[in-house]
């Protein structure tokens, strides 16, 4: 069965994008997207895309880095197993902090990676858009809007209008096919 | 205020209504792309060279370089099977080409986090054009580097167990305190994040060549790396504060991981290596012989896959500064060791260092100090920063040098043991020449399957850039 995803239109100018934007937020509208070939500086401001919690993650993955790599190196040398080596301390701070380093960046950047992904949803290889031409040329050479079908102030006709009187072309309502 | 007309006068000297000049920056700055492309230029161009047939001259090169790789790969099933003993190395010089190889592999990398990372926190612009490629150098360099170590432990199929804190039957723990440890977390470490950076810078550009794939295979391959990527600004915006903080963190990871790598050398007693000047040293040398590396197989790379709009000769010079400021600290960084051990009142360290310039190894000595201080003074001068075949040419000898630097570091330290006694010379065996030239295939080859199967250039990066792409706000 066919369903309605919503509408989009097409935009070529990056400065009616900012305005069209803010327009879309003044108007009441939540759930609405850009989607644009590569990111547009000033656009988050515009359409009021809350700050991500990302750097938490990261840091929170990076504070764990810290801890498993000093209680692996604690417990391994000092408490496990524990062998003079060289007559060296069997455990100490500064021989420790390498790999202290290495795990934190490295669970740092899993925790970031991951994150991005799933705050984004994804992977998720399908979108309501994507049979549509103007998606197609969102990652070649236009900046496509999307308003959702579910959002509350959503209306065939008057969104419609609205997107061409903030310079959308080729402004359509996009179906998709519900399985 | 400017307003959206403005942007496409950018080339006049635009004066605006306060009759004051409004030029931003870039518009008096060399421009950085050739022409004025558009950004479908930049998608056409880029989509162009993964969606055409590869060339007679590609399958040629492959061919050669495959063929290249695999002999090395039948020469390290040699060494396992019979034993290492087919190699140079032995007392006194038990490190010797594979420790060189692993090191120079290893700098061949820090270019690429360089640039993906450093310069991106530097905002400059310029290196949108040749990220992409010098990070994929990273990966190979780091997948040539992990080689050596790996088969000079004779038995790599257990070597997991001494390179890895696994539970095993023997209730025996790696040594923490060991630096050859540490680089195993630096090594594997940076593989792991350069490949995430990698991924993530690739995500969108898979999603531009999903959507144009004509067949259904292209299509359903192209979907599937791109994760779905829609390119919706929400997404975007998590994405940047990704890439932000990956560049953050990959810009320490980048300096320690050939901290790291000296402290193998650094932290050991042994005169020539137990110098406190080698993490610096170390880490100026790994960019030297990182940009040269980008260099040599850029300059071809534009040539061949037609990017000289985007990688211009400005790009190229940019890279010749930052090859002669590193070249500079590595020439100042032989200086002051020299200076140190004179200083130090040491008789062996002076006897190591004026070995090293005037004993057995003094041909390899000199053939370092000529490729890496005084032939990269030629770039003191414009024309020949400018120049790509004199460039080129320059970028051999350093990459040559580089490899001499570790060579040296490492056999001349090592071949004049403290008593005479056990004094020696160290050759390489046909084994070792073939494994390392195996490498060296290896590494051609997953370049040149980098260069035509995934997008050279980033193509969503280089948009970002381009005169007028960003609302026009941004340039008051």
């Amino acid at each position: 069965m066919k369903q309605t995803a919503g509408i989009s239109g097409l935009f070529h100018d990056p400065d009616a994008v900012l305005k069209a934007a803010a327009e879309l937020r003044r108007a009441g509208y939540r759930r609405f997207d850009f989607h644009t070939p590569y990111p547009l500086h000033g656009l988050d401001d515009a359409m009021g895309v809350e700050r991500t919690i990302l750097p938490w993650i990261s840091l929170a993955g990076g504070v764990i880095g810290a801890a498993v790599a000093l209680h692996l190196q604690w417990w391994t040398g000092a408490v496990d197993y524990p062998l003079i080596i060289g007559g060296k301390p069997l455990f100490a701070l500064p021989p420790s902090i390498p790999i202290t380093f290495e795990l934190t960046v490295l669970l740092c950047a899993i925790a970031t990676v991951v994150g991005m992904f799933a705050l984004n949803g994804l992977p998720r290889w399908y979108s309501r858009w994507q049979n549509d031409d103007h998606f197609l040329r969102s990652t070649d050479d236009a900046f496509v809007v999307t308003v959702d079908a579910e959002d509350g102030h959503y209306h065939p006709e008057k969104t419609r209008v609205l997107l061409e009187s903030l310079g959308a072309e080729h402004v359509r309502i996009v179906e998709y096919e519900d399985q | 205020m400017r307003t959206a007309t403005d942007k496409h006068r950018q080339d006049s000297w635009d004066i605006d209504g306060a009759g004051t000049l409004a030029v931003h920056p870039d518009e008096i700055r060399e421009p950085l792309f050739e022409g004025k492309p558009a950004l479908r230029d930049v998608t056409e161009t880029v989509s162009g060279v993964v969606e055409g047939k590869p060339t007679k001259l590609w399958y040629a090169t492959i061919t050669l370089t495959g063929g290249l790789a695999g002999w090395g790969i039948l020469t390290i099933l040699y060494t396992i099977v019979t034993g290492i003993g087919v190699w140079g190395n032995n007392q006194p010089v038990g490190w010797a080409w594979d420790i060189t190889n692993f090191v120079f592999w290893i700098g061949i990398g820090h270019a690429g986090t360089l640039i993906s990372a450093i310069l991106f926190l530097f905002r400059q612009k310029w290196r949108t054009a040749i990220n992409r490629a010098a990070e994929a150098m990273t990966i190979f360099a780091v997948i040539c580097a992990l080689i050596f170590p790996i088969i000079h432990t004779g038995r790599p199929w257990v070597a997991v167990y001494w390179l890895l804190p696994l539970p095993n039957q023997m209730e025996m723990w790696v040594n923490f305190r060991s630096p050859l440890l540490w680089d195993v977390f630096a090594v594997s470490t940076y593989f792991a994040v350069s490949l995430m950076f990698w991924f993530v810078g690739l995500v969108p550009d898979f999603a531009t060549l999903r959507n144009r794939a004509k067949n259904a295979i292209a299509k359903t391959i192209w979907t599937f790396v791109s994760f779905g990527w829609t390119g919706a600004n929400r997404h975007w915006h998590r994405y940047e504060k990704a890439y932000l903080i990956l560049a953050g963190i990959s810009t320490p990871l980048v300096l320690s991981v050939h901290t790291i790598v000296s402290f193998d050398f650094a932290v050991s007693v042994l005169p020539g290596w137990h110098t406190t000047i080698f993490p610096p040293y170390f880490v100026a040398g790994a960019i030297f012989s990182g940009f040269g590396m980008v260099l040599t197989l850029m300059i071809l790379a534009r040539k061949l896959l037609n990017l000289e709009q985007f990688i211009t000769v400005k790009h190229i010079e940019n890279m010749n500064k930052v090859l002669m400021a590193t070249g500079l600290m590595v020439g100042y960084a032989y200086g002051i060791e020299f200076f140190i051990a004179w200083y130090s009142g040491n008789p062996f360290e002076r006897f190591v260092f004026i070995n090293r310039a005037f004993g057995p190894y003094s041909w390899a000595y000199w053939t370092m100090v000529t490729c890496n201080v005084f032939i990269p003074q030629l770039f003191w001068f414009r024309k020949i920063r400018r120049n790509l075949m004199i460039t080129w040419v320059i970028s051999i000898f350093v990459n040559v040098g580089m490899w001499f630097e570790r060579f040296v570091i490492i056999a001349t330290s090592l071949h004049r043991d403290f008593l005479p006694s056990s004094w020696g010379y160290f050759i390489p065996t046909w084994v070792d020449v073939s494994i390392f030239a195996g490498t060296v295939g290896l590494f051609l080859t997953l370049f040149l399957l980098f260069a035509k199967y995934i997008p050279v250039l980033a193509i969503s990066e280089v948009k970002g850039i381009l005169p007028g792409a960003q609302p026009s706000h941004l340039h008051h």
